[in-house]
């Protein structure tokens, strides 16, 4: 097929095209800017700060060391327990859509130069809903980092259980909880990094029960969604309410970390846990 | 209060009742025909609540007169000594919590406290528990693990409370600390399901050694209202929800994910507190008997398989 060649490029989006297509706009001040841009700015927007989501890939691309990653159990399918076929095509879309397996990508790589087991969670994937297979990679993840006796970072991005799988979903949550358990036995080191959204039947499992609990700027961190509780109580929520800052101000997380600290801070943490654990 | 789908059964037994005052007025012998229509309607009653769907029985767990944790620890108990608050903040009137005596034995009670009307219901949150329930119901399994007493929980609640200051008061990290920490607990723990078990703010409290369930009591990862007002943007599709999710008690022990399935009084725990009250007493009684006969270690590992199994193998 022949293409046209733009006789000039413009910085503003030409009317009818979708958002998306090499061009977004930041939601919170508007400033448009095409991709390529964004990226070196592990996007984030360099006017006001706003953290877009990243998706699984991204976040280990940035985090770890190049070339240093190997993944666990990237062969796991997701499941259908009650094999319903409006979820099947779903599932099927989310693959094709986000180039996933599923919600979460898990395995071993390097954080300037310490070794670590890592999961990193993907919204764009059903919402980075927990399923039996994302609690299951994650259980395994927590399995192995203690076999191998390495620290472990979870990237936590998803909006709680994944209800297609039913009480299944729900049931992986205690399953997540008590490989955390073990894993803690072990005395090994648990950072869980919550990002936005962490929400749901996830940041009432794994998510919360780090040893020490970060999370990027403005990221939504809450047990029940906005929505949900606007509906519940009918009055709007305050500014700010269920941000990173909220829940740090409130005693919640440790620390709020911007996403271009983020790869120093937790190498930082790292160094401070180096040596072996004590058990 | 009355079902659509029990309306059948509620025409017969007002016709037995005209028949039979009929009776008495012109001094006539009915019995028999007043005894033939009263066995029907028990045919009748057992052909409906054998049948019940899920929707039904969700209607039935949802039953403003479903005896709530209150009958059954005044019904199952004896000396039961409430105690409150969580030692942080506050005290949660939607968990209830306390020491008493199940059959000679001291345990440790705690579960959701729903109410019979509105009254009732608007002093313990319509069972749905803040941070400070869970704290609670922490701090007491913590308890009970010192004194070597076993932990009986009963889950009956929509779900954790949405609000602003659940949030603010970290509702997601009480949960996760209450399952967290009922799952490496030193003591035997047993779960009841006494209506409906919504989401994690049902699952803090169901980490045990056995979870069983009451016949018409359900348990979903969310309440079918809202799992179609999130899927189908539309929340009046709850009934085809609950069809879909499978949430009752015979659908999740035929998945294995609970251990049994006790009986109800025909037409539900509400028809009759007392014999309700019997069937799960005999039950609790049973596996009391069963997870306190094991050491201790082997009780954990095995409460902790109990979730680890729920892997993808199970589906292929």
């Amino acid at each position: 097929m022949l293409r046209v060649k733009p006789r000039y490029a413009t910085v503003s989006p030409p009317a009818g095209r979708q958002e998306g297509g090499g061009w977004s706009k930041c939601p919170r001040c508007g400033e448009i800017r095409l991709d390529g841009e964004l990226e070196k700015f592990l996007k984030v927007c360099p006017k006001c700060g706003y953290h877009y989501r990243l998706g699984a890939r991204e976040r280990l691309q940035i985090t770890l060391d190049e070339g240093s990653f190997c993944e666990w159990d990237g062969d796991m399918e997701p499941v259908n327990p009650f094999g319903c076929p409006a979820y099947a095509e779903k599932l099927a879309l989310a693959q094709k859509e986000s180039g996933l397996r599923e919600a979460v990508i898990t395995g071993e790589g390097e954080i300037c130069g310490h070794r670590v087991a890592v999961a990193a969670m993907d919204s764009r994937f059903i919402m980075g809903s927990m399923g039996v297979v994302v609690g299951e990679k994650i259980t395994r993840a927590l399995e192995r980092a203690a076999e191998k006796r390495l620290p472990l970072v979870v990237f936590c991005a998803s909006g709680g259980a994944r209800m297609q799988e039913g009480v299944f979903s729900l049931m992986q949550m205690a399953k997540t909880c008590a490989a955390v358990n073990a894993f803690a036995r072990e005395g090994l080191l648990y950072i869980s990094v919550l990002t936005d959204p962490t929400t749901g039947g996830v940041s009432a499992s794994f998510a919360f029960l780090g040893d020490i609990i970060l999370a990027e700027p403005g990221a939504l961190i809450g047990f029940a969604g906005p929505r949900v509780i606007e509906q519940t109580i009918r009055q709007k929520l305050p500014e700010g309410f269920q941000r990173a800052e909220f829940l740090r101000q409130h005693g919640m997380i440790d620390e709020v970390v911007p996403r271009s600290q983020l790869k120093p801070v937790l190498a930082r943490i790292l160094a401070l846990h180096a040596g072996e654990a004590r058990v | 209060m009355n079902y659509d789908f029990e309306q059948p059964i509620l025409e017969l037994e007002e016709r037995i009742a005209a028949l039979e005052s009929f009776a008495r007025e012109k001094e006539i012998d009915l019995s028999q025909e007043i005894n033939h229509l009263k066995a029907r309607a028990e045919e009748l009653k057992k052909k409906i609540y054998s049948q019940l769907s899920p929707w039904q029985k969700l209607l039935i767990a949802r039953h403003p007169a479903r005896p709530n944790l209150r009958d059954y620890v005044s019904l199952l108990f004896t000396d039961f000594f409430e105690l409150h608050g969580d030692r942080c903040a506050g005290d949660d009137p939607a968990v209830l919590g306390g020491i008493a005596r199940f059959r000679n034995r001291p345990v440790t009670v705690i579960g959701h406290l729903k109410g019979h009307d509105t009254r009732e219901n608007l002093a313990c949150n319509f069972g749905m528990a803040h941070p400070e329930g869970y704290r609670k119901a922490l701090r007491l399994m913590r308890q009970a693990e010192k004194f070597c007493r076993p932990v009986i929980t009963f889950i009956d609640t929509p779900g954790a409370y949405p609000g602003i200051g659940a949030e603010e008061r970290g509702q997601a990290c009480a949960i996760a600390r209450c399952l967290a920490g009922m799952l490496e607990l030193k003591t035997p723990v047993i779960s009841v399901i006494l209506g409906e078990g919504g989401s994690g703010g049902a699952l803090a409290f169901a980490a045990a050694d056995r979870i069983l369930m009451q016949e018409h009591a359900i348990f979903s990862v969310i309440s079918p209202e809202a799992y179609a007002s999130i899927l189908w943007q539309d929340p009046a599709r709850g009934r085809e929800a609950a069809e879909k999710m499978k949430i009752t008690a015979q659908d999740l022990l035929a998945y294995r994910l609970i251990d049994e399935v006790i009986p109800e009084p025909l037409g539900g725990a509400h028809r009759n507190a007392g014999e309700a009250a019997r069937l799960l007493g005999e039950a609790l009684e049973r596996h009391l008997n069963e997870v306190t006969g094991l050491p201790i270690r082997e009780l954990l590992a095995r409460r902790q398989e109990r979730f680890r199994r729920l892997s993808p193998r199970v589906f292929l």
